[in-house]
């Protein structure tokens, strides 16, 4: 049995994984930046405004509807 | 490592939303117009109702036309959601990568994607479905945006919940079983959520219910065909740099 001990080239070799902390920057920067952009196309102006008046509800309007975001 | 999957997430997640505009544009807008006559002619008739006591009432006034709602709007709104999930997919993605079992990068795209669908749309969708204009009092648009977006996170925490229960059963139970296993608890969970969760829904007298289902479903397919572009590119473009990178000789700085 020596020999399974070296891989064969043909067999697909085992997933590297990317190691949590290498991932964890990256995470907490990706999730901070995506839920904004998330606010900003399903709920900005609708039940919560940052900014006054309704361009941002009104422009993003169809998309909220059609992503499944309560609109109005 | 991170940063060629950021970069092919948030491009898989704009390709994704491209997907999704032509279902929105081909299935969707339609009913939308449909829903929008019909809040018009209520509007109406509300108005010619009261003539006399609010003749005085300004028209409301377009902030922004049906035209640019229906394209740049549409556009603009869909093209900014699929890069923010294509990059938090990018995320999920290296989580998953090499630790649910020995699964290659087109499986495991396949399944985050999957994972990630019934997270963040299924859920919350299930309970609170999407609702075309005329639908849903405007009164209660606070507790309704609340309610879906803590369905949303609900979602998020019951799938992830799921899979790292089901990875632990594995061992002792076996792959087939610790899935069963851990599905059923989901199911569990989410049913008496949705029991108990209120669902102010308010339907508007007369609202043609076969918009409001035709709605309901392109809605739905097109969150369907933007997790499913998502995940099945993703997959595919990864699959590629993976093996282009083990042809090559390991470079000294990886």
């Amino acid at each position: 049995m020596a020999q399974s001990a070296v891989p064969s080239s043909s067999a697909r070799p085992a997933p590297v994984r990317v190691p949590v902390r290498d991932i964890l920057p990256w995470a907490v920067f990706a999730a901070v930046l995506g839920v904004v952009l998330i606010y900003f196309v399903g709920a900005e102006q609708g039940a919560t405004s940052l900014f006054g008046g309704t361009w941002v509800h009104e422009f993003t309007h169809d998309g909220r509807h059609l992503l499944g975001f309560p609109c109005h | 490592m991170m940063r060629s999957l950021l970069v092919r997430g948030m491009l898989a997640g704009l390709a994704a939303a491209a997907v999704a505009l032509l279902i929105a544009w081909i299935y969707g807008e339609p009913q939308v117009g449909h829903a929008i006559s019909f809040e018009e002619s209520q509007a109406a008739a509300e108005h010619a109702h009261h003539a006399a006591g609010a003749a005085a009432e300004a028209p409301e006034e377009e902030v922004v036309s049906r035209t640019t709602q229906k394209t740049t709007g549409l556009i603009t709104a869909l093209g900014f959601y699929g890069v923010a999930v294509g990059g938090l997919f990018a995320i999920a993605f290296a989580f998953a990568y090499g630790r649910l079992g020995a699964l290659g990068a087109r499986a495991t795209a396949a399944l985050v994607a999957l994972a990630g669908f019934v997270a963040v749309e299924l859920v919350p969708f299930l309970k609170y479905p999407a609702t075309p204009p005329a639908v849903g009092n405007p009164d209660t648009i606070g507790s309704r945006t609340a309610l879906y977006f803590g369905m949303v996170a609900l979602g998020v925490l019951a799938t992830a919940a799921a899979v790292i229960v089901g990875r632990r059963l594995t061992p002792k139970l076996g792959l087939w079983n610790a899935s069963i296993v851990s599905t059923v608890g989901f199911a569990v969970v989410l049913g008496v959520v949705y029991r108990l969760t209120p669902k102010p829904d308010a339907v508007a007298d007369g609202f043609p219910a076969t918009v409001l289902w035709d709605f309901r479903l392109a809605s739905l397919g097109l969150q369907v065909a933007l997790w499913a572009t998502l995940g099945l590119l993703f997959g595919y473009l990864t699959e590629r740099a993976f093996e282009k990178q083990r042809a090559k000789p390991e470079p000294v700085n990886a």
